[in-house]
């Protein structure tokens, strides 16, 4: 088991031994009990409690193991376990020649990164937040998402860029900002977008095993929070699709598009807004670019109402597209009122902690958002 | 004895008297070449070449290399196709057939010639944007260059890529941001070490780019992790407008990567860059790491075909390094010298040379532009087909891989 096992958590590890002994009997006693605690969302029999960051780090381990090409390069990511411990134990698995510690030469080491997958390697180049990936932001750009095209398909380019994305708490202005927007606008390049422990594990799996450079937006708020995974999805070829959004709450009043850690405050609002008879159709987008825009549509058809909910600017956004978007489909005749987008606030995030809750879309905003509107 | 007296014979009137008396010159040659067959030609000779100089070596590449006839031919046959290829192109420019962006490789021909010789085919390459001579010899065709410069379909991007993306096997461009390739050089380097094929990687700025921080953040890492890596700083004197002298507090370029060794070469002499580039690779193949060579050339061109080239370096100074450095020139005079070829048969060379570009130049000015399908094509690898976006929501292209 290694490392990777302890990496789950003794209650998981217990979990499974006790599911093994579980079900050849029938479902009472013990049974009963594990579906007691199984937890927040209800639960199949044989889900386990898995956070974002063992979640990251189980996907790793597979595809590390699964292609002798796939490697990891980054700040910290070897002898120090990962500066958010997302690989801990790998470098002691791998060693040396999978798992590299760099100097802090972002535009350097993404380079590197993008050279490797030229010549054939399939490189996981991490950014400690995509924030510093600005320095490094041609290579990613210029370099890995223009490349097939430039080469009319000769040079493909299959990286994936990772790391946490968009605020954290109380860490300040040039660490806080949401790259969303700025990786989704360019051709070339996929964007995913993870929340629950499942979209981390299966979008990074895909995203390892795509053959074009992908960005991966993580959330550093987000590593820490569990999350039911269903026997399906430990398995080691788990894969969520690039491209396809996920409807996370069937509803029938209104739409509220999210993604990343947004979409834990939608649930949240909607959680609020069924005790008023307001159904929230939930829709968990999982990819920036391709976006999955029939899906929105076919809700918004259903519901008549579209909000979208996200930490970026609102200045050419990631809700901007989306209304654009639904203005230019079928959708738009379905709506009953014009779409709404709830944002971070347009301005740099500050420090102090009231002012920082502030300057993002909290579920009280999203509740408010929904009722005006509906017109309640 | 036959052989020795007719080669002297060619060589003293090759001299002086060839300006005198021209029409003696081609009666000599008229009955040299007569009583001359492959048996007259050396098949190889020994030339001695510049020392070059050291950075943090004890002993560096060596100072005599044998040219042998075949190899002699060869080369000559490369460089002079470039040089034609790049004329050519020059002339297409002018008349409005290539657009945007062009640099040209005049006068820097001993360079990427030296370089491909010294390496294998499976060795990697990588450059900046006065990339063609390297499209050239890394395998991509006249034809497909020339037409990849006039936007065509037969170009080797399918007129994608234009002057400064052109890839091969084993090269990746052709790169358009100043220094950019450099990491990705250094990147490709660590594939090699990773797969453990013996290969190496050969990446080549500028002397503009050289002040590139990127640059220093690889030769950093590429030393730490000893990638064979040989970094080639093609300095030719200017970046762009810019003089060496006005850019870089330290023109030593072959310094400039401080704790990695490095060699000053003469980039005009092709087997001087032949000779230091088998000495580098050595270096990187017996896991030393990198190893820096700086190239010192010239281009005739301006900086693109937009810069006359004069505004910021005399005529004067051109003029000099083509009477005087021109590479094809030397190889030509050393071969000549030596009895390695004769006028005839380089004169012969020419022709077919000038033959095969005037053929491509008339494929890439008449082969079709892409069709329109094209341009939602290769945005994804291996991806089922989808529609990309045109100007409007109603203009939709269909992408493939």
């Amino acid at each position: 088991m290694g490392p990777i096992g302890r990496g789950r958590g003794k209650m998981a590890a217990a979990a499974g031994a006790l599911r093994r002994l579980v079900r050849c009997r029938p479902q009472q006693g013990l049974g009963r009990l594990l579906q007691l605690r199984s937890g927040i969302h209800g639960s199949a029999p044989a889900a386990v409690q898995v956070n974002v960051r063992d979640a990251l780090n189980q996907a790793l381990d597979e595809e590390l193991e699964r292609d002798e090409r796939v490697f990891l390069l980054g700040e910290e990511v070897a002898q120090y376990d990962g500066a958010y411990k997302i690989s801990r134990g790998l470098w002691k698995k791998y060693g040396d020649k999978r798992i590299i510690d760099t100097p802090i030469s972002e535009m350097g080491f993404t380079g590197i990164a993008v050279g490797a997958a030229m010549a054939g390697l399939r490189p996981i180049c991490e950014f400690m937040t995509f924030n510093f990936s600005m320095q490094a932001i041609d290579q990613v750009i210029n370099s890995a998402s223009k490349t097939l095209y430039m080469s009319a398909g000769m040079v493909p380019v299959p990286v994936v860029f990772r790391g946490p994305n968009g605020a954290s708490a109380g860490v300040g202005a040039q660490h806080s900002q949401c790259f969303a927007a700025w990786y989704g606008h360019c051709p070339g390049l996929k964007v995913v977008s993870p929340w629950s422990s499942e979209d981390a594990k299966g979008l990074l799996k895909a995203s390892v095993r795509d053959d074009n450079p992908v960005v991966m937006l993580e959330n550093e708020l987000m590593y820490g929070v569990p999350f039911e995974m269903s026997e399906a999805a430990q398995s080691k070829d788990f894969l969520v699709p690039i491209g396809k959004a996920k409807i996370e709450r069937q509803g029938t009043h209104v739409t509220l598009v999210s993604h990343s850690r947004s979409v834990g405050h939608c649930l949240e609002a909607a959680a609020v807004l069924v005790k008023e008879g307001v159904e929230c159709e939930v829709i968990n987008l999982r990819t920036i670019r391709p976006m999955d825009v029939e899906s929105i549509e076919a809700s918004v058809v259903k519901t008549n109402h579209l909000i979208t909910v996200e930490g970026g600017w609102p200045q050419f956004g990631v809700g901007a597209e989306i209304c654009a978007r639904i203005m230019e489909g079928p959708a738009f005749n379905y709506l009953d009122a014009p779409a709404v987008r709830l944002t971070g606030a347009d301005v740099p995030m500050p420090y102090a902690k009231i002012l920082e809750e502030n300057c993002l879309p909290q579920v009280k905003d999203i509740i408010f958002a929904v009722k005006k509107i509906l017109n309640i | 004895m036959r052989k020795m007296l007719l080669a002297a014979l060619s060589r003293v009137l090759q001299g002086p008297a060839a300006a005198a008396r021209p029409g003696a010159v081609s009666e000599v040659s008229r009955v040299v070449v007569a009583s001359r067959n492959y048996a007259d030609f050396a098949s190889e000779a020994t030339f001695d070449i510049k020392k070059c100089d050291l950075h943090r070596l004890e002993e560096g590449p060596p100072v005599t290399a044998v040219l042998t006839r075949e190899e002699g031919l060869h080369y000559y046959k490369t460089m002079q196709t470039i040089r034609r290829m790049e004329l050519k192109s020059d002339q297409l420019y002018k008349q409005k057939i290539i657009r945007g962006f062009c640099h040209l490789y005049d006068g820097q021909e001993a360079c990427c010639v030296g370089l491909e010789a010294a390496i294998k085919p499976t060795d990697h390459l990588i450059t900046a944007y006065r990339a063609h001579g390297y499209a050239y010899t890394r395998g991509t065709s006249v034809r497909e260059i020339l037409a990849e410069l006039t936007g065509r379909k037969g170009g080797c991007a399918k007129g994608k890529g234009g002057s400064m993306h052109m890839y091969a096997q084993n090269f990746y461009g052709g790169n358009g941001i100043v220094g950019a390739q450099v990491p990705l050089g250094a990147g490709i380097a660590l594939a090699c070490k990773y797969f453990g094929k013996d290969e190496i990687c050969l990446t080549l700025y500028g002397d503009g780019a050289a002040n590139q921080g990127q640059i220093f953040e690889t030769y950093n890492m590429a030393a730490l992790w000893k990638l064979p890596c040989i970094f080639i700083c093609e300095n030719n004197r200017y970046g762009m407008g810019t003089s060496v002298e006005r850019a870089a507090a330290s023109t030593d370029y072959y310094k400039r990567g401080d704790y990695i060794p490095g060699i000053r070469v003469d980039g005009m002499d092709i087997l001087c860059v032949r000779e230091a580039t088998k000495f580098a690779a050595e270096h990187c193949r017996s896991g030393k790491g990198p190893i820096l060579m700086e190239l010192q050339t010239y281009r005739y061109h301006g900086h693109s075909m937009s810069d006359p080239g004069i505004s910021y370096r005399t005529r004067e100074e051109i003029q000099e390094v083509r009477s005087k450095s021109d590479p094809i020139t030397l190889l030509k005079d050393r071969m000549l010298n030596n009895s390695l070829s004769s006028v005839e048969e380089l004169k012969e060379i020419d022709v077919e040379v000038r033959k095969e570009i005037e053929e491509a130049a008339q494929f890439a000015t008449t082969d079709p532009e892409p069709p329109l399908e094209e341009l939602g094509n290769h945005i994804y690898k291996n991806e089922p087909p989808f529609e990309v976006r045109g100007p409007s929501q109603w203009i939709k292209y269909k992408s493939v891989g």
